[in-house]
């Protein structure tokens, strides 16, 4: 049996480097994933926004409301965490 | 950590570092625009000047720099400084977290700064207050059998 | 096929270095017996998901995506020159939420140390069995 999973581990990773020979090449400015919305954040970052940080402007300005579920996603694994280990006092009192 | 540390040259140079770290973690949250930086990373930083006070003086002797009961109000004054703005830009006029329609009187590129100034402030304490607060809730529940 | 694995460690080296830690993650998830080498290896696994975002935002003699100003104050403000800013941004937000993750798995193994007394998982499975 755990073999069995070692052995599709190992599948798994060669499969994941063979899917890798269809990237475009490290570093290549053309890439996919380079062009047409990130090339309009770098471009108009400073002038609508006086910061010369575009990755600060993008995370607060071009694309605020994914920080504020970031934010709220944080606070509630704070809230699960205090109703986790602080909430069971007032049960033990109750049952003492 | 519950116990505080027996060495003195842990404690000297501890009390010597706090207010280092404090004052960089301001830094690097007001200078995001300009280098680097910003909300997230000064929030961790704040927090682990919190956190260094809670391993070397132990639970008890660290509770004046910053108390336990703290962490989650931190949290919630961070969430609220950030959602206010964008209601404040919205009350204004604008759509919800537009800082163009904001009252303060710049031009519209200055105005836009100023959000990002003030967005990153609340995400900082954010972080910062629900960081402390999860590790002492980790310390508190080994605590208990 | 040996022939493209080879063009691939060779020519996208970060690319098969994150490959690599992505199956070490998945097998301390999978293969080992103690909760916490389970949750340290979901960290590990963050980490290789992250390092490939980061790897994939890489552009030749690009620098970091803060606007550079010449000598006579006026912006650079050409894209290829600056690296692709967009992961960047998103993985500010996943690690913190990995920070998050890791925390609230902390407090469950906490509770499940004090109700079954044990943290390995052949353990935890047999007496799960013998209290139904």
């Amino acid at each position: 049996m755990r073999a069995l999973v070692k052995l599709l581990l190992g599948v798994m990773g060669l499969l994941m480097l063979y899917a890798g020979s269809g990237i475009s090449d490290f570093g290549d400015v053309h890439s996919p994933a380079s062009e047409h919305v990130s090339d309009h954040y770098i471009e108009n970052a400073y002038h609508d926004a006086h910061t010369p940080n575009v990755v600060t402007v993008m995370i607060a300005d071009y694309r605020s409301f994914d920080t504020l579920g970031e934010t709220v996603v944080v606070f509630a694994a704070g809230m699960a965490c205090f109703l986790l280990l602080r909430g069971n006092r007032r049960r033990e009192e109750e049952d003492a | 950590m519950i116990r505080r540390d027996e060495s003195v040259i842990i404690d000297v140079v501890t009390r010597a570092m706090v207010p280092i770290i404090q004052i960089f973690a301001f830094y690097v949250i007001f200078h995001g625009h300009y280098s680097p930086g910003g909300g997230f990373q000064g929030g961790a930083l704040l927090a682990g000047s919190v956190l260094l006070q809670r391993v070397v003086f132990g639970r008890d002797r660290s509770q004046g720099g910053f108390p336990s009961r703290l962490g989650i109000p931190f949290g919630i004054l961070g969430v609220f400084i950030y959602s206010g703005t964008g209601l404040w830009a919205q009350l204004s006029g604008g759509n919800f977290l537009q800082y163009d329609a904001l009252p303060l009187g710049f031009d519209a590129a200055m105005l836009r700064n100023t959000g990002i100034l003030l967005v990153e402030i609340g995400v900082g304490f954010a972080v910062m207050g629900i960081l402390i607060s999860i590790f002492d809730d980790l310390v508190e529940g080994g605590l208990r059998r | 096929m040996i022939q493209r694995l080879f063009d691939v460690v060779v020519g996208h080296w970060p690319y098969a270095f994150t490959v690599v830690l992505l199956v070490i993650g998945l097998y301390g998830m999978l293969l080992k017996g103690n909760l916490i080498k389970k949750l340290i290896g979901m960290n590990i696994f963050q980490g290789a998901i992250i390092l490939a975002y980061v790897v994939f935002a890489y552009k030749k003699d690009g620098t970091v995506p803060v606007i550079m100003f010449d000598e006579h104050h006026h912006a650079i403000e050409q894209a290829s020159r600056y690296m692709n800013p967009i992961p960047h941004g998103l993985m500010l937000t996943a690690i913190v939420v990995g920070v998050a993750t890791t925390g609230v798995g902390l407090a469950l193994l906490i509770l499940i140390h004090r109700t079954y007394g044990t943290l390995e998982e052949d353990e935890l499975m047999e007496r799960l069995r013998r209290d139904d």
